[in-house]
């Protein structure tokens, strides 16, 4: 049954008192129960907490009390810090570790009334593109290709996120976006992923990667689930002095503005060689949908859009080998003993580190370190300046843009593994946005000749999150995308 | 921008893992060379780019900060700081000796 409710649908269903928190919750952590063992979407599951959340929000309901998101089970990416609960960033370095103190998205989450049920795997210390670098095994995408049972990954890094949501094992879901990680699973695993405006919500106890980059987002299975998820998210946090302090205003409503008279941007840039012909046929699919609701459609230019992913992989890892310094064996998460504090330091890091997180490090360490700094970080930071303006201009425009989310659909396990720049090209659509800081959201569209998951892309500009959520809906209303994985609760398998 | 290919020789891979206090089995340093110069290769394509005259953007968040009063927010959290210390004693750190 978890499958037929959205986030909205179950919030009136509790209102009404037609269904109780606990039986959501209950039959939420059934659906977990069956389906982990195949999919490994979760790192940690907290059924006590969740059952004792859901009684206090159908306490909470009785007295006619209880905020936007009360009673409803969610969960968690494993890179948010939950007080008492451990949060491994899905890395052996941090896997003893068990925050004193709740992030400030989560505790935003929490205070409206939400149901925690665990906590979701990704790669480790969210780089990757398909959540197969987690230290602790792989999430398996729900879906599968027609015909075969060949297991498919299911994007990355907020990949165990996308599967529960797409699975039927939460309402919805947090995830973290640093070049793509909300975005690209959502469009492997059929559902909606949002990633904010840089700013806009706080990136306070979240495990760090590229912190002018990470934004924390939402999952769900609706575009308005995934508005209302964010209006619980969002909000100025003094604790975070990039989070901006501004009024979050009405996700949801802005679903229900439509896209009568919008600009909407084509960027030719994004017509990438190599493209799949489905996925430009969706795409031109979604531009003809946007015009018939009243849209006009626009052709634009982002120049430096080939660029964005070198860039990234310039400025991420540099960003990262700084934030990761922090993992030394000495005041939390592993340590390897040793009889000098250098040799410490080096065992403690090559025991905890996987070979992804290393060699992002490694290539952090080498882009900012003497003789290359100007060749590398400070190149980068000029050609990052040149994305911003890219989108800048556009934006003079346009109201908004529309492209692909990724240049595939969901991949098998172990494609792409040996070759590491392979697998960065999984975020060739998303990275330039990530760049300039602006919004996202990634609606599922469509299905391949395989039966897979294809997600369009609309971003915004910045702080304008409503326009994208009233363009994602339109998609969303025109596409009517209705099919669901092979693998989940209903499937009488 | 550098040649990555010639400037990753081995002595370059051992050197960097140096600075990031990594140790490296010697085994995986011929792996990290072809790794590591194969993506610093890929990236040098940014030398296409002509960036005369264009400032460095090293975030895209509001370019001024915010101030607040000088004042102490918190304190007395000495056993939750400690609460994930792989080693303690008392209400310190521990760590191998560093000075005989």
């Amino acid at each position: 049954m978890t499958l037929e409710f959205t986030l909205s649908g179950a919030r009136d269903a509790l209102r009404a008192r037609r269904i109780s928190s606990r039986e959501l919750t209950e039959a939420h952590l059934a659906t977990i129960a069956e389906l982990e063992p195949e999919l490994h979407a979760f790192i940690t599951v907290t059924p006590e907490q969740a059952l004792a959340q859901a009684d206090a929000a159908d306490a909470a309901i009785g007295r006619g009390e209880g905020g936007p998101l009360a009673g409803l089970p969610v969960a968690i990416k494993d890179l948010f810090c939950t007080k008492g609960v451990k949060t491994t960033a899905a890395s052996r370095i941090l896997e003893p570790f068990v925050p004193p103190y709740e992030s400030t998205v989560t505790a935003n989450m929490l205070r409206d009334g939400a149901v925690f049920l665990g906590k979701t795997n990704l790669d480790e210390f969210a780089m990757g593109s398909s959540t197969t670098t987690s230290a602790f095994g792989p999430t398996i995408n729900p879906w599968q290709r027609r015909g075969s049972n060949t297991q498919l990954v299911p994007g990355g890094s907020s990949g165990g996120s996308a599967a529960a949501v797409a699975a039927g094992m939460a309402l919805a879901s947090t995830g973290t976006d640093t070049g793509g990680s909300i975005r690209q699973p959502a469009s492997f695993c059929g559902i909606v992923g949002m990633k904010p405006t840089y700013g806009r919500c706080s990136r306070w106890g979240v495990v760090a990667f590229a912190s002018s980059l990470d934004q924390p987002g939402p999952f769900a299975r609706t575009v308005e689930d995934a508005a209302i998820l964010l209006g619980s998210m969002a909000g100025h946090d003094p604790k975070d002095s990039t989070s901006v302090n501004r009024p979050v205003p009405d996700y949801a409503a802005a679903c229900r503005r439509g896209v009568k008279g919008l600009r909407i941007g084509i960027p030719r840039e994004y017509r990438a060689d190599g493209t799949p012909a489905e996925i430009e046929a969706l795409w031109n699919q979604g531009i003809a949908w946007l015009r018939d609701a009243g849209a006009e459609i626009v052709d634009v230019s982002l120049p430096h859009t080939k660029y964005g992913l070198a860039t990234y992989y310039i400025v991420a890892p540099a960003e990262a080998s700084s934030n990761l310094a922090r993992y030394d064996g000495v005041r939390f998460g592993l340590r390897v003993p040793a009889n000098d504090l250098t040799d410490l330091y080096e065992e403690t890091r090559a025991a905890g580190f996987g070979a992804e997180v290393r060699r992002r490090i490694l290539i952090g360490t080498y882009v900012l370190s003497a003789g290359y700094y100007d060749a590398y970080y400070l190149k980068a930071q000029k050609v990052r300046a040149l994305i911003l303006r890219d989108f800048t201009d556009a934006f003079e425009r346009v109201d908004a843009l529309l492209t692909p989310t990724a240049p595939s659909a969901a991949f098998g396990l172990g494609e792409k593994s040996d070759d590491p720049v392979q697998m960065y090209l999984n975020d060739v659509f998303t990275v330039p946005a990530s760049m300039a800081g602006v919004p996202g959201i990634s609606v599922p569209a469509g299905l391949d000749t395989d039966g897979l998951p294809l997600g369009l892309q609309v971003l915004g500009r910045h702080f304008d999150e409503e326009t994208v959520f009233a363009v994602g809906a339109a998609l969303e209303a025109a596409a009517g995308f209705s099919a669901r994985p092979g693998i989940r609760m209903e499937a009488g398998r | 921008m550098a040649s990555a290919s010639a400037a990753l020789d081995p002595a370059a891979v051992r050197r960097i893992a140096r600075l990031a206090r990594i140790r490296l089995a010697d085994e995986d340093v011929a792996q990290l060379q072809t790794e590591l110069g194969a993506i610093l290769g890929w990236i040098e394509q940014l030398n296409e780019v002509d960036v005369s005259g264009v400032d460095p953007l090293a975030s895209v968040g509001s370019a001024t900060l915010a101030f607040r009063e000088d004042a102490v927010t918190d304190g007395d959290q000495t056993e939750a700081v400690l609460a994930n210390a792989p080693a303690r004693s008392g209400p310190f750190y521990t760590v191998p000796k560093v000075v005989e």
